[in-house]
């Protein structure tokens, strides 16, 4: 990846991309597979956490596997003036996984903020959807709500090695 | 406002499950032995702990274990984008879309705009080349919805 200046940094991303080993000691495993100390590999792992190039480490749950089956992307046109307001209060809340300002593409697209609301069926998204838009009121010209019919493709980024 | 729901969650998690999946979120540390760490604070062993972590990726409940890196920090970029997909053409379409190693997520949702995809790139320049490969295979126009700001939310979900 052309933006990681640091060649330890980019293998140690490479190393960790799968996950974490799952063994008594991760951090020492890493540090042999990448011919470093162990206190190295943490104090890496520690300034992209604290740069914000790792959100964070841990588990990343299958959304259906936890019975949350339905997943509506709601979108909602608003005035651009609060925008920064209205996203801060619709990510607040605690059925939002993923909250954004995008740009509209009119005419066939009025929608400026984007946010996916989960639940266990689809009565309950719309639900949820409702509260937004009680939360957002008058600020909000119009919404809807695109539900997923099928997953056609999902594999993520994979970092490729540089050649 | 409502809590987040009481998921369905299948029998086959029991409640340590659970609390391991709630706890092994986020702040794992940065220890010698971290398993051990989260496992004494849950009152398990870290045997039993490992035990569980593997048994719930195989059956994948859990996708992943790790480090969440933030793509864009790090000079990759990810765009969502959407098409408008004559409903006779749809499959012959997800095979030109999916076709792309750049498309990492693909849905099919209800709405004119029909397919929406997620674009992740090393670089921001392999966004625009995508959108081009993609808009000469499918002979449609794609529409970008490149993020200009994201709010922060807490994507951890409750088991």
């Amino acid at each position: 990846m052309n933006g990681i200046a640091d060649e330890l940094d980019r293998r140690l991303i490479l190393a960790t991309q799968a996950g974490l080993p799952r063994v008594p000691r991760p951090y020492d495993e890493l540090a042999a597979q990448l011919g470093v100390s162990a206190a190295e590999v943490k104090q890496r792992l520690a300034a992209m956490l604290e740069a914000g190039r790792i959100r964070r480490i841990g588990a990343v749950p299958n959304h259906y596997a936890l019975g949350y089956t339905a997943n509506g992307m709601s979108v909602w046109d608003v005035d651009d003036a609060r925008i920064v307001e209205l996203g801060e209060t619709v990510g607040r809340l605690d059925f939002v996984t993923h909250c954004y300002e995008r740009p509209r593409r009119l005419p066939d697209w009025p929608y400026n903020l984007f946010a996916m609301v989960h639940g266990r069926d689809r009565a309950s998204v719309l639900a949820r959807i409702d509260e937004i838009a009680t939360l957002l009121g008058p600020a909000c010209r119009q919404h809807d709500v695109l539900f997923s019919t099928a997953i056609l493709k999902k594999t993520g980024l994979r970092i490729g090695n540089r050649d | 406002m409502s809590g987040r729901p009481a998921p369905a969650v299948p029998d086959a998690l029991d409640a340590l499950d659970r609390r391991l999946i709630n706890a092994l979120q986020g702040g794992f540390p940065l220890s010698d032995e971290p398993y051990r760490e989260v496992a004494e604070s849950l009152g398990t062993t870290e045997a039993e702990l490992l035990a569980r972590l593997q048994r719930m990726l195989d059956t994948r409940v859990l996708t992943r274990f790790g480090p969440m890196f933030q793509i864009e920090r790090l000079g990759g970029r990810f765009v969502l984008a959407a098409l408008a997909v004559p409903e006779e053409r749809f499959a012959e379409v997800t095979g030109q879309v999916n076709a792309l190693p750049e498309v990492a997520h693909n849905y099919r949702r209800e709405h004119r705009l029909n397919m929406w995809f997620v674009l992740a790139t090393e670089t921001p320049g392999g966004i625009d080349d995508a959108i081009r490969r993609i808009e000469a295979a499918t002979g449609l126009p794609v529409f970008a919805f490149p993020k200009r700001r994201e709010f922060f939310v807490d994507m951890r979900l409750k088991a």
